[in-house]
């Protein structure tokens, strides 16, 4: 292992050589144009041999994938907010055709007003899109869930896109002592396409008309393949660590001195601040969501089952529910226990606001005096 | 005012030095010459804190026309140090020791314009040895290239010397 010291956007762009995609496509936003940029410069330099597709839209560069990957090639994009949300019709299209894609989501607030600074409205408002979504803590973490991304996506059991989530700016800028490994073997071997390829001698169609039943049948398939998809990024995680001597928790949930009365629960970046509170007190433990798509509820069940409170801090207002996406779905997978813990939600880091160390202290000591389904926005 | 990159080289320097590091800026607008803030944090081991730097032990202040505008003091602990970039002597009203470097002059002297981010970081070496001279010269030779690489070495070399 050789750490440099790298900001999160070069060492993105780094993971996504060492995989070499055959074509890439993207149309630079804030805060992803960091990678944007780098990749194009390690293309222009000779040190990533690929297509490079420019293109004048993301609708446009997830559509230009979409066709890459249809035609058998490993195929890559980036974006964020904005950009993503542009192209939220077609990502059905990419999962529908079961097409393993990665992107990188540089997670940034949405308008309006406009703001780009960090916050998860963007990737969460398409947790239903039949994408798997990943959530970094560390620019270590989004090297290497973006180099896992490609061997689960292209994982004949999957056979899915992959979104690996990282947070704009407190990822995408910041600059931490990161290792890039000098070359990563056959952990991503070279992709053979055996469902979606262009071939002459062997035509087909993809993304065609389907009446209800097949219809009906293929989204039952692709549900089923989604919620199955949780052992291979167990098994692509656990083969990983071996590997590299890192990993993401069980791939799932990554979880930190979590035998305590609390558990505080965060994704990505966040979770930094988090394990510092947890350091400082005596009280609590962190469960880190990694894998929001699929979501892992028994895992989640098993970290919370003892627990006498948990409180949520998500970047995420699902508007119309007063409080965050991941808060709603751990309290309903909470509800098949007996003895169910008093759950906290708490809305925080909308548009970029930072969450101070300070305030999760504030919320876990006032925690006994708030009622059980309570939200707290922190602003 | 290049301060992000003053924050990238200060962390490389560090980390050079066997510490961990972290160095980000707060965006405001993206563009050369807009006021900017950028943080550099150093420790033993990996740095878990992602938020701003409320109480910093280290201001740099690159454009002393910030002085009054923005709080630039704001947060600093007791026993802080201030290192400001400026031709004449400036009252912080403040108990932190003060430093003082022309970096403008030393920077129209070298690169004929006004880059004051590299030669900061030798004023600042000198105020706080938080990171070492050698270690600060290899992370610009790492970050710039050929003669803009021995300019960057010669501007923070004499901010180094002429830092009060």
């Amino acid at each position: 292992m050789t750490l440099n010291v790298l900001e999160g956007s070069m060492a993105v762009a780094e993971s996504v050589r060492l995989c070499n995609p055959d074509v890439i496509a993207f149309y630079p936003i804030t805060p992803q144009t960091h990678i944007a940029q780098e990749i194009a410069t390690l293309i222009a330099d000779g040190k990533l041999k690929c297509q490079h597709i420019e293109v004048e839209s993301e609708f446009s560069a997830l559509s230009a994938v979409i066709g890459s990957s249809a035609a058998g090639s490993r195929s890559y994009t980036a974006t964020s907010s904005q950009g993503l949300a542009l192209m939220h019709e077609v990502l059905f299209a990419a999962a529908g055709m079961r097409l393993p894609i990665v992107m990188n989501v540089v997670n940034r607030a949405l308008s309006a007003p406009i703001n780009i600074w960090n916050d998860y409205q963007d990737s969460v408002s398409e947790r239903d899109t039949g994408w798997i979504q990943l959530y970094a803590e560390t620019n270590q973490e989004a090297v290497d869930l973006t180099i896992k991304a490609f061997r689960i996506a292209e994982d004949k059991r999957v056979l899915l896109p992959i979104m690996v989530c990282m947070d704009g700016f407190f990822l995408s800028h910041t600059m931490e002592p990161v290792d890039i490994p000098k070359s990563i073997g056959n952990f991503i071997p070279k992709y053979k396409p055996t469902h979606a390829y262009l071939d002459s001698k062997r035509p087909m169609s993809q993304g065609t008309f389907a009446y209800p039943k097949p219809y009906n049948t293929l989204r039952h398939e692709l549900s089923k393949t989604i919620d199955k998809s949780n052992i291979v990024i167990r098994e692509v995680n656990e083969e990983f660590s071996k590997k590299f001597k890192r990993s993401s928790g069980n791939g799932l949930i990554d979880t930190y001195k979590n035998d305590r009365k609390i558990s505080i629960i965060t994704m990505g970046s966040l979770a930094g601040n988090l394990r510092y509170v947890v350091n400082k007190r005596d009280d609590c433990g962190l469960l880190r969501i990694v894998s929001f798509r699929p979501f892992p509820k028994c895992d989640i069940i098993d970290a919370l089952k003892d627990k006498e409170t948990v409180i949520i801090f998500e970047k995420d207002i699902s508007l119309g529910t007063s409080g965050g996406s991941l808060f709603e779905e751990i309290r309903s997978a909470l509800y098949s226990l007996d003895k169910k813990p008093k759950i906290i939600g708490v809305v925080c880091g909308i548009g970029g606001v930072d969450v101070k160390t300070d305030d999760i202290e504030k919320i876990i000591e006032s925690a006994d005096t708030m009622d059980n389904g309570k939200i707290v926005w922190l602003s | 005012m290049g301060a992000v990159t003053s924050a990238k080289l200060l962390a490389s320097a560090a980390f050079k030095d066997g510490k961990s590091c972290q160095a980000f800026p707060f965006f405001g607008v993206d563009r050369r010459g807009s006021p900017v803030e950028a943080y550099c944090r150093i420790d033993d081991s990996f740095i878990l804190v992602r938020q701003q730097v409320y109480t910093p032990d280290y201001v740099m202040i690159l454009d002393k026309t910030l002085i009054g505008v923005v709080d630039v003091l704001a947060g600093l602990k007791e026993g802080g140090v201030i290192i400001v970039n400026s031709d004449v002597s400036v009252d912080f009203k403040s108990d932190a020791k003060v430093f003082r470097v022309d970096a403008t002059k030393i920077a129209f002297d070298i690169f004929g314009k006004n880059l004051v981010n590299t030669p900061i970081l030798g004023a600042f070496v000198k105020a706080t040895g938080q990171v070492t001279f050698k270690s600060l010269i290899a992370a610009i030779k790492e970050h710039f290239k050929g003669d803009i690489a021995d300019k960057n070495v010669e501007a923070v070399k004499r901010a180094y010397k002429e830092c009060r």
